[in-house]
């Protein structure tokens, strides 16, 4: 192993393949650059779907009569239920409050016109993943001998998930995700393929000066790290390019918005300095191990 | 030391041979050497020869008769489908995929299509075969002009391949199979695009690496060249050798086929010794 006679040879080749070599350090940029902007956007999207998930919950209205032991009693066993996460007791008066307050002004007459207060006391109970809202029904109102459901308390009087809504969220919601993680795995797909493609066309257009070197007796990697360390320089160098003019959007654009407007601030978007190092690295790594890989065909001689 | 130990290490195919039992083995020796293309075709039939240590030898024969499918058979750029080939005693088929390298730093080779570097200089074309042994720079320095003005290239060595003519091609060529002194050299259609002149001087060059020791094999279409040498001649006709004699011409009047009986000296008796 000499470096300093691979890294020479590789600069050389740079130099004087400049067409392909520029190709190549453009379609590591792109490529590169693509991705950066997609992942962020791919991290919000995904991070605003799971926000709509969690609102997801499911409520359990008690009967009048049932004592205030019994209540305390249930609240303990409903957090016993895994995957429960959180249980939250609405007292009637609570119940009336909430009421009164998504009726609006210009309607509270139907609350005053009410015979004292109808409401029932509840727990409202949010879960660890909505995917498990079914489980956590089953465990509070487990099938009994006949196949009805039956509580597992006598102070329940109905669970209620508002089935229509959870359904059309959980629906929509994992359609978005599972689109976006399509489209993510299609770029991802997309960029390897340009690269490998880009990297295959330069060493075709140099099959013939690798079949000299096998000749004249160079073994694999004597004619391979020049190579690999080629990609290497290509790579690092697209991928530099494009996180500056990624930075670049970011400072200049991006981050005046969001001092503007609340919308744009992504809430749970990626850090930018661990996207920076993943494109890099991938940048770095695609280019120089596809390099590397590519050549196998042409140094069978 | 680690000039020294790669340079041990390149001569161990063929000159380390000559240390152990095996120094009298021929440096060439083919036994019923078939080559079939992947496509059907026969490239060597049942080629049975050997070539012994600093020998000149001028293979001839038509187009396609399996000249330059011998010299790639040498290098282990095609493979036997039948037989059996020796290189310094050494069996070709045993040796792995990671030694070929090695066997060619040992065996110089002038291309019948050149097969230079184009992105290199002449200079850096030459150089090239001492980087892949390990030479150290400063013997690099030393030894490439001094090949290059042996093939009268010296006033060119900063040139790239494409600003050079045919014949200086060929030269550099030469010139980057010579430059570590390999112990067998083989050239296909050396002379092949030159005018007779150059021809001349490339025989000329050739023919002092030989009385160096270098063992020569040069297939070849230039009768005169080989008519004028008086070496040995041997001549393939659809992958089959068809003559083999001492000092011979590039054409003879007769059959060839009774000729070899009768003046050739049959390469098979030679090996039926060992």
């Amino acid at each position: 192993m000499k470096p300093g006679f691979f890294l020479k040879e590789a600069l050389r080749a740079l130099r004087r393949n400049a067409a392909p070599s520029l190709a190549a350090f453009a379609t590591i940029l792109i490529t590169t650059l693509v991705l950066g902007v997609f992942i962020p956007v791919v991290r919000a999207a995904t991070a605003k779907t799971n926000e709509v998930r969690n609102k997801i919950e499911l409520e359990v209205y008690i009967h009048d009569d049932a004592t205030n032991a019994e209540v305390t009693a249930l609240g303990e066993k409903i957090r016993a239920i895994p995957h429960v996460e959180q249980t939250q007791f609405i007292s009637k008066d609570q119940a009336l409050k909430i009421l009164r307050s998504r009726l609006g002004a210009e309607r509270q007459a139907i609350v005053e016109d009410l015979p004292g207060n109808p409401l029932p006391r509840s727990y409202r109970i949010k879960l660890d993943d909505p995917d498990n809202v079914g489980l956590v029904k089953n465990a509070l109102q487990p099938a009994g001998a006949d196949g009805k459901p039956k509580p597992i308390s006598s102070a329940i009087d109905e669970v209620v998930d508002r089935e229509d809504d959870t359904n059309k969220i959980l629906s929509a919601t994992s359609t978005i995700k599972i689109m976006l993680a399509a489209l993510a795995a299609l770029l991802v797909l997309a960029s390897i393929l340009l690269v490998a493609n880009t990297i295959r066309l330069s060493v075709f257009a140099r099959r013939r000066e690798f079949e000299v070197m096998k000749l004249v007796g160079a073994t694999n990697w004597f004619i391979r790290w020049p190579f690999v360390i080629e990609g290497l320089i290509v790579g690092i160098f697209g991928g530099l390019v494009a996180v500056g003019l990624i930075w670049l959007a970011k400072e200049t654009v991006i981050d005046r918005l969001t001092d503007r407007f609340a919308l744009i601030a992504a809430p749970q978007t990626i850090r930018f300095t661990l996207l920076v190092a993943l494109l890099l690295a991938a940048a770095t790594a695609v280019s120089a191990i596809g390099s590397g890989l590519t050549l196998r065909r042409f140094l069978r001689v | 030391m680690r000039k020294n130990g790669s340079k041990q290490r390149a001569n161990g195919a063929l000159n380390g041979a000559s240390d152990s039992a095996r120094s009298s083995a021929p440096v060439v020796q083919v036994r019923d050497a078939t080559v079939v293309y992947p496509g059907g075709n026969v490239g060597l039939d049942g080629v049975s020869l050997a070539i012994d240590r600093g020998e000149f030898a001028f293979l001839v024969g038509p187009t396609g008769c399996g000249k330059s499918t011998f010299i790639r058979l040498l290098m282990k750029e095609v493979e036997l489908s039948r037989g059996e080939l020796r290189i310094a005693g050494r069996d070709l088929a045993e040796l792995p995929r990671n030694k070929v390298p090695k066997l060619r730093r040992n065996i110089g080779v002038v291309f019948q299509d050149y097969k230079l570097l184009p992105n290199r200089t002449i200079y850096d074309n030459v150089a090239y075969c001492l980087q892949v042994i390990g030479e150290s720079r400063s013997a690099i320095r030393e030894k490439v002009p001094e090949v290059l003005r042996l093939v009268g290239l010296s006033t060119k060595l900063g040139a790239y391949p494409d600003e050079l003519s045919g014949g200086e091609q060929q030269r550099v060529s030469l010139a980057r199979a010579f430059v570590n002194h390999p112990p067998l050299l083989l050239a296909d259609e050396p002379t092949g695009n030159l005018d007779p002149e150059t021809s001349i001087g490339i025989m000329q060059l050739l023919y002092r690496m030989n009385q160096t020791g270098t063992t020569l094999i040069i297939a070849t279409h230039d009768n005169e060249m080989v008519d004028r040498m008086r070496k040995r001649v041997i001549q393939l006709e659809q992958g089959r050798v068809v003559r083999d004699e001492r000092a011979g011409r590039y054409r003879i009047g007769t059959s060839s086929g009774r000729f070899v009986r009768a003046h050739g000296e049959p390469v098979g008796s030679r090996d039926s010794g060992q």
